[in-house]
């Protein structure tokens, strides 16, 4: 049986399954509990689990954060939920530095089975501070996963594959779209980290993107459509570790690709990957790789002036017209 | 007293002591890279607080002056030396080297490098033992330079609020690298920061004083063990050498260093040994480490380099 539920719930689902699965795996974060989460990504979860396992965390990033990575060493599971990921900032030592490396540092000894989850991009007016899209930082290091995905289907899936995933995992969710819904199965599955996902054929093009830029894409494809060119779009979901075949397959039969992040275009993900796909399958490319990103500004609080800087339907159908042109 | 746990103390004192006097000679030799931060002087305080834990249950973690931690929960010192040298045989495969000594099988957990930032994470090995109803107990060691860093006060903040079972340990050895503590903490009383969270916290005087280290942390290990109160524990100290091999220590007198090494803990307890009738064990034991370090200086220098081929090991655990 399959019903449309939000992101929220699916989100919800995933790790209340792997809580009542293994009693190692445990909730922590600011608002967690009692508040049902900050987004209400874990309503009901206190009730069910206790205030042992579904923990309410003061404001201290780095301290929960390293509590969490400490109890990971020596074998709990634990998901750390960031309020958003703009806060993660204060716990990325934890992150990048002891996470991500102990396993190397201690010559295998240790391990860190754990996911660090929350919100991240823009969402309407949130202002500079809160409004980062901070994928790359992750995808940067080895010793981390990172997953962003989109459909509600893809997020229960992925979030429970994190939990049971023995490295460290950031898995990227958006305040925009924890109400949106769609369809998820009342029975159990898992999705395997680094699969991508077509989520709609074309031959003219490839429109690679990740989180909630599937649906602009989406929108952006059906609009090209119009316009006479076929769009495949190609959903990341995992930027760490990264389904290159996926890519290289859908560009070598497309031969043209556009790249549409969140993210500022210096030294971003989108910047990597269309190296990454010119030195691979460089003669497979009828046209430059084109990558639309955020303007290079700080995010301006004043909705017209965000609208401009975010990719839009606009820009992301200029830089399709330019590699087809 | 126990002839038995005296002559564990001064055995592993004199071991971390040797260890690190050829760590010294290795790094002069140019065999050991990147930084090496040496224990000597401080013996007393790994030895004597480790001493009273049970490492069947109780965990260790501390920074990156690390050595000494690593001998006293029982690391060997072959596969310590063999780590400085980066060998594959060393007690992180050579992919730690100094400041990351680890030996998770005895409980020790690290040898970290970012000041302060292991404290939260030794927070959560406590948390894990309190998750698993577990009477085990955490020590996390720290330098006194790691106490006006934002994780010092939020693991104390969390651990007072949790109520895990774990001590801090600062080892005031009087110098943040090259710089006194006066111009970084506004008390002589370190241990006065337990006070906002709050927790328990108390004072070693004489960190040379193996015994009086050994009592202060049983103590503290014993209020974490039965009512899972955090103690933070001031332990005054010094380090002879400077702040790693690339400091020569000028910030100091040598009245200053002299006067320190003339209360050495190693040669206390020595003489301890000698007023107890047992010249003749403490002879014995000293030979033995002698002959440790030259058996684990010849296993590290005969060990293999880690081959090219394995570079990208120990990145992800795949299943």
């Amino acid at each position: 049986m399959t019903r449309e539920i939000p992101i929220r719930d699916a989100l919800k689902e995933a790790m209340s399954e792997e809580m009542r699965r293994d009693d190692r795996v445990f909730l922590v974060g600011e608002e967690v509990g009692a508040y049902n989460g900050a987004y209400k990504c874990s309503k009901g979860m206190l009730e069910e689990f206790g205030p042992k396992r579904v923990i309410d965390a003061p404001i201290a990033e780095n301290g929960f954060a390293g509590i969490a990575v400490g109890a990971a060493m020596v074998g709990l599971r634990p998901i750390v939920e960031f309020m958003t990921f703009n806060f993660s900032l204060i716990a990325i030592d934890q992150i990048l530095n002891t996470a991500a490396k102990a396993h190397l540092m201690s010559g295998g000894q240790l391990s860190c089975p754990m996911v660090f989850r929350g919100a991240g991009g823009a969402a309407y007016q949130l202002g500079a501070q809160h409004a980062n899209s901070f994928e790359h930082f992750y995808a940067y290091t080895p010793g981390l996963k990172v997953i962003a995905p989109s459909t509600p289907y893809d997020m229960k899936g992925l979030l429970k594959s994190a939990i049971r995933d023995d490295n460290p995992v950031c898995f990227f969710e958006s305040e925009l779209t924890y109400s949106l819904k769609g369809p998820v199965p009342e029975e159990e599955y898992i999705i395997p980290i680094g699969k991508g996902d077509i989520k709609k054929e074309g031959s003219d093009v490839t429109l690679i993107t990740w989180s909630k830029n599937v649906f602009l894409t989406l929108k952006v494809a059906e609009k090209l459509s119009e316009l006479g060119i076929s769009a495949e779009v190609l959903d990341l979901r995992t930027l760490r570790p990264l389904d290159t075949e996926l890519i290289f397959n859908s560009v070598a039969k497309t031969h043209r690709c556009v790249i549409i992040q969140e993210q500022h275009s210096v030294a971003s993900f989108g910047a990597y990957l269309s190296h990454l796909i010119q030195s691979s399958i460089f003669d497979e490319l009828d046209a430059p790789i084109e990558v639309v990103s955020c303007l290079e500004v700080p995010m301006p609080y004043s909705r017209k002036l965000e609208e401009v800087i975010l990719p839009s339907e606009e820009r992301c159908i200029e830089a399709v017209r330019k590699v087809c042109g | 007293m126990d002839n038995e746990l005296l002559f564990d103390l001064f055995r592993k004192m004199n071991r971390i002591r040797r260890f690190e006097e050829e760590a010294a000679r290795l790094y002069t030799e140019r065999k050991i890279g990147g930084f090496l931060h040496l224990y000597i002087g401080q013996e007393s305080v790994a030895v004597g607080a480790i001493s009273v834990l049970d490492l069947k249950k109780d965990y260790v973690m501390s920074a990156y002056r690390c050595h000494g931690h690593y001998i006293a929960c029982g690391g060997r010192t072959d596969l310590g030396l063999a780590e400085l040298l980066g060998k594959e045989t060393g007690c992180a495969k050579g992919r730690g080297g100094s400041m990351h000594f680890f030996d998770v099988k005895n409980h020790y957990f690290g040898g970290w490098g970012i000041i302060g930032a292991h404290m939260p994470v030794a927070a959560g090995l406590a948390f894990a033992q309190k998750y698993r109803d577990s009477d085990g107990v955490t020590l996390c060691f720290l330098g006194d330079g790691a106490i006006n860093i934002g994780p010092f006060h939020e693991a104390m903040s969390l651990a007072a609020l949790w109520e895990l079972p774990i001590v801090f340990i600062i080892e005031n050895n009087y110098f943040a690298m090259g710089t006194p503590l006066e111009k970084t903490a506004p008390t002589e009383d370190l241990s006065i920061r337990a006070l906002g969270y709050p927790m328990a916290r108390d004072t070693v005087e004489d960190g040379n004083d193996v015994f009086s280290v050994r009592e202060t942390i049983h103590s503290a290990v014993k209020r974490a063990r039965e009512s899972k109160m955090p103690t933070l524990v001031e332990v005054k100290t010094y380090r002879y050498r400077g702040h790693s091999m690339a400091d020569p220590g000028t910030y100091r007198t040598k009245e200053e260093v002299e006067a320190a090494k003339a209360k050495d803990c190693i040669e206390r307890l020595g003489k301890k040994l000698e007023t107890l009738g047992l010249s003749e064990d403490r002879k014995k034991i000293v030979d033995e480490v002698e002959r440790e370090i030259e058996t684990a200086l010849q296993f590290a220098e005969s060990s293999n380099f880690p081959a090219p081929e394995t570079a990208l090991d120990f990145c992800l655990i795949e299943p």
